[in-house]
């Protein structure tokens, strides 16, 4: 600690999850003296990577756990479906076009595959599964950046970055409870979203958001992202957008990750606090639509939701973290969950006599349908009847926030419209350049993987 | 059993609790066979929790990589929770009852059993002696170390034999096949568990860093305990079958198997013990760490002290390392359905019924 601060470090990084390591990594590989400063303490280091589970990768046949072929056009039509075309056509072919090498080099770095997990064979095509997770693909990077001298340090909160000219000079940290100034030749950011920050959520949302949950880190309080902004740094985004996921409400605030998921929508009658059904609960296939129900129960009051099924769903979908609430009655279960009986009783019964015969599908698209119902549910619809009932809370639960630094394809960063001379981003701090909307799952992995390994070999080009 | 005695199962609870949010997440599957067997059901009995703690070899692979260890207000700590459940386990099974926790938990209840056994020899070549026998025999006749050991190698057996019957039931096991017998003989062979799924072994001296070397010395000490064994077991056959008396030349079966058995039986337990000493004891069951050093100590010490007595040919200490030797083997039987050494046989069962399991499923 001492010493920190006597030493003009060849780079310094802002930030503790994929991305930073990445460039933490291929920096020091060159022989660069690397600092790295992550806000969180040990305990909690990585950032969001800790929550992750895998990494969407192009290749032109069978590669590690990853089976058959994924192709660069494919790759990129499912990223166009899902931003629906907000996305920078170049920097997403190049993140899609670099993943194929990484997936040898994370390997190589010490990161361990499995092949997909139990009920996620649709991605075992895609996506590339970390044996144990993110964070043990996080603790191996942290050993391999041992092991190369990166001087790592936790509990280190970056304050303010000094840019004079277009040039990065230092930052101003707080370190261990001590205000500490750094001195580097060349600095990566990627420290992240600001989903931590209720505050500013709130301001780019409205009050609403203080009641959402954030699965991921609460140290993504984007205090860097807003110190560049501050300083005229280009952004990249809606900055009053985050991606949000219908989750378990009864979650953490913080950290909750991927146990808090739900995946009983499309087999159940959602209603709000008031009891009343409000948007087709099957639309699509889960996978498809556990975004847009984020934002859905958002806009319910208190921001809370209620799904509800009966005996003969219970074994439909992935065990929740919680149990449900269960009770034999649908009035019991009301009170269970703190719901108006006689509204939900009302609104199952015409829901029950809206159904119709037909053959049940919990794999596909089966077209069960209502019929004269308002809002109809299109697929899987199934009368409520079998007791017991069960009900489980959602609320929306925030993952990442949109609005980031823009960068090159060198991962530079500008400000004012010029580049910066000496600064680079990658992660979610600059993944708005290329997500702008919506979500591929192991994407956000990809891009910190591809555009931590740039910004590092550009750092450490710049100081050789 | 006593109706004064409650069987409390907080531990089979606590490993209820983080089994079911392991289930909702699946991160660890590929680590060992405890998470795909945990992944097929969708609630667990006390045997489902039983089974899948007696799969837990604690490699320690699921704790590193979990994002909801300690303090994460879930607090998961999977390999203490599922190595509690088996400590419990084990007292619940052991005939007769009681002594499983004696042994288990105290380092201390071992070493006095060593002593014992150690006494119980030198008083029995004072008293009994020789009776004209040559070698080792010129110390303790024939006759009197079979009637010392038998009934001490077989009543141990017959004990293990009774915990691992009500292991079965607990567990719900169906009659055993020989394709169940032989895959668990060969997992256990290859301690497949201890590689830590595509990576590099367990996290264990070296905390989230992989590393085989608990593997190897598990190996060491498996491997050199079973020569050993088949050592004493040549021996036996040739007195018996050839009316071949020890001692037995250098080039012969028992010093054959015995000599190497005893080199890996011992370097592996120091192994062993160095390696627990290095890692983590909250990641494992903090009740039983003193009792599981103290077990391996002794198993390192039959190895050590048979090689030494070997290596002692000839020489005026022969009678007290010989009674130091049958003391230590002495001691070692006749707590092993009590001390760890009983894991092998739940082990054994665990893989077994895993292999059932999965047959069952297709």
């Amino acid at each position: 600690m001492t010493d920190i601060d006597l030493v003009t470090w060849d780079l310094v990084v802002v930030g503790g999850g994929n991305a930073a390591l990445c460039a933490a990594i291929e920096a020091a590989e060159t022989g660069a003296k690397v600092l790295m400063l992550e806000a969180a303490p040990k305990t909690y280091r990585g950032g969001n990577s800790r929550h992750t589970r895998n990494f969407r990768c192009m290749h032109a046949g069978p590669l590690s756990v990853l089976t058959g072929t994924y192709e660069e056009d494919e790759y990129f039509d499912d990223l166009i479906r899902v931003t629906k075309g907000k996305t920078d056509e170049g920097l997403a072919r190049m993140a899609i076009r670099d993943s194929e090498a990484c997936l040898p080099w994370m390997e190589r770095h010490g990161v361990a595959f499995q092949p997909s997990l139990s009920g996620t064979l649709s991605l075992s095509r895609t996506n590339a599964f970390f044996l144990g997770g993110g964070k043990a693909l996080v603790n191996a990077y942290y050993n391999t950046a041992e092991d190369l001298g990166v001087r790592v340090l936790y509990d280190a909160e970056v304050r303010h970055v000094t840019v004079t000219e277009g040039r990065f000079e230092g930052l101003d940290a707080r370190i261990g409870g001590k205000d500490v100034r750094i001195e580097g030749r060349t600095l990566v950011l990627a420290s992240g979203g600001f989903q931590a920050d209720l505050d500013w959520l709130a301001d780019a949302w409205g009050p609403a958001a203080r009641n959402f949950l954030i699965r991921g880190t609460p140290y993504n309080r984007g205090v860097v992202l807003r110190d560049m902004l501050d300083q005229g740094a280009d952004s990249v985004g809606d900055p009053t957008q985050c991606h949000a996921v219908a989750i378990d409400g009864r979650s953490p605030k913080f950290d909750g990750g991927i146990v808090t998921r739900l995946d009983c929508v499309p087999f159940s009658v959602v209603v709000n606090r008031d009891g009343q059904r409000f948007y087709d609960e099957g639309e699509d296939v889960w996978p498809k639509r556990y975004a847009i129900w984020g934002r859905l129960v958002a806009a319910q009051p208190d921001q809370v939701a209620y799904s509800i099924i009966d005996a003969k769903s219970r074994t439909l979908f992935m065990p929740s973290v919680f149990p449900p609430e269960q009770a034999d009655t649908i009035e019991g279960l009301a009170q269970r969950l703190g719901l108006p009986g006689r509204a939900l009783r009302e609104t199952i019964d015409a829901f029950n006599a809206a159904c119709r015969e037909g053959t049940f599908h919990p794999t596909e698209l089966d077209g069960l349908s209502t019929h004269g119902l308002t809002p109809p549910k299109t697929n899987w619809a199934r009368p409520i009847l079998e007791p017991p009932f069960f009900g489980y809370s959602l609320r929306p639960g925030v993952t990442f926030t949109y609005l980031g630094l823009k960068v090159d394809r060198t991962a530079r960063v500008s400000a004012h419209g010029a580049r910066l001379h000496n600064i680079w981003a990658a992660g979610e701090i600059m993944a708005g350049s290329i997500l702008g909307e919506g979500y591929l799952a192991g994407f956000g992995m990809t891009i910190g993987t591809v555009f931590g390994r740039i910004a590092g070999q550009e750092a450490a080009a710049h100081v050789a | 059993m006593s109706l004064d005695i409650t069987p409390t199962f907080t531990a089979t609870e606590e490993a209820r609790r983080q089994v079911e949010i392991c289930n909702a997440c699946r991160y660890c599957e590929g680590y060992c066979a405890v998470f795909p067997a945990a992944f097929a059901e969708r609630s667990f009995s006390d045997g489902d929790i039983t089974q899948l703690a007696s799969l837990c070899h604690n490699c320690r692979g699921c704790y590193y990589a979990c994002q909801y260890t300690d303090p994460h207000e879930f607090a998961l700590n999977l390999p203490a929770a599922l190595a509690e459940v088996r400590v419990e386990s084990w007292d619940r099974f052991s005939w007769p009852g009681g002594l499983s926790h004696t042994f288990q938990t105290r380092g201390v209840a071992l070493a006095g059993a060593l002593v014992v056994g150690i006494a119980l020899m030198f008083l029995a070549i004072r008293a009994i002696g020789a009776a004209g026998g040559e070698g080792f025999y010129a110390y303790l006749s024939h006759t009197a170390m079979v009637a010392i050991f038998a009934p001490a190698f077989l009543f141990p057996l017959a004990a293990l034999a009774v915990g691992v019957r009500r292991y079965w039931a607990e567990v719900g096991g169906a009659p055993l096949k020989l394709s169940d017998l032989t895959a668990a003989l060969v997992d256990a062979g290859r301690m497949k568990n201890l590689s830590g799924g595509a990576a590099e072994g367990c996290n264990y001296e070296k905390g989230d860093r992989y590393s085989m070397a608990r593997k190897h010395a598990h190996h060491a000490v498996m491997w050199g305990f079973l020569l050993c064994f088949a050592s004493t077991s040549s021996g036996t056959v040739l007195h018996y079958v050839f009316d071949m008396q020890a001692p037995y030349g250098l080039f012969s079966l028992p010093k054959l198997l015995g000599i190497p058995g005893g080199i890996l039986l011992s370097l592996g337990a120091v192994g062993l013990i160095l390696l627990k000493l290095r890692a983590d004891p909250a990641l494992g069951a903090q009740s039983a760490w003193g009792g599981e050093i103290a077990f391996v100590g002794l198993l390192g010490l039959t190895g050590l002290t048979g090689l030494t007595l070997y290596a002692a040919t000839g020489t005026g200490i022969v009678g007290p390392l010989l009674a130091l030797h049958l003391g230590t083997v002495l001691a070692f039987f006749l707590t092993l359905p009590y001390s760890k050494m009983a894991h092998a046989a739940y082990r054994l069962a665990a893989l077994a019924r895993d292999a059932q399991i999965k047959a069952a499923r297709g």
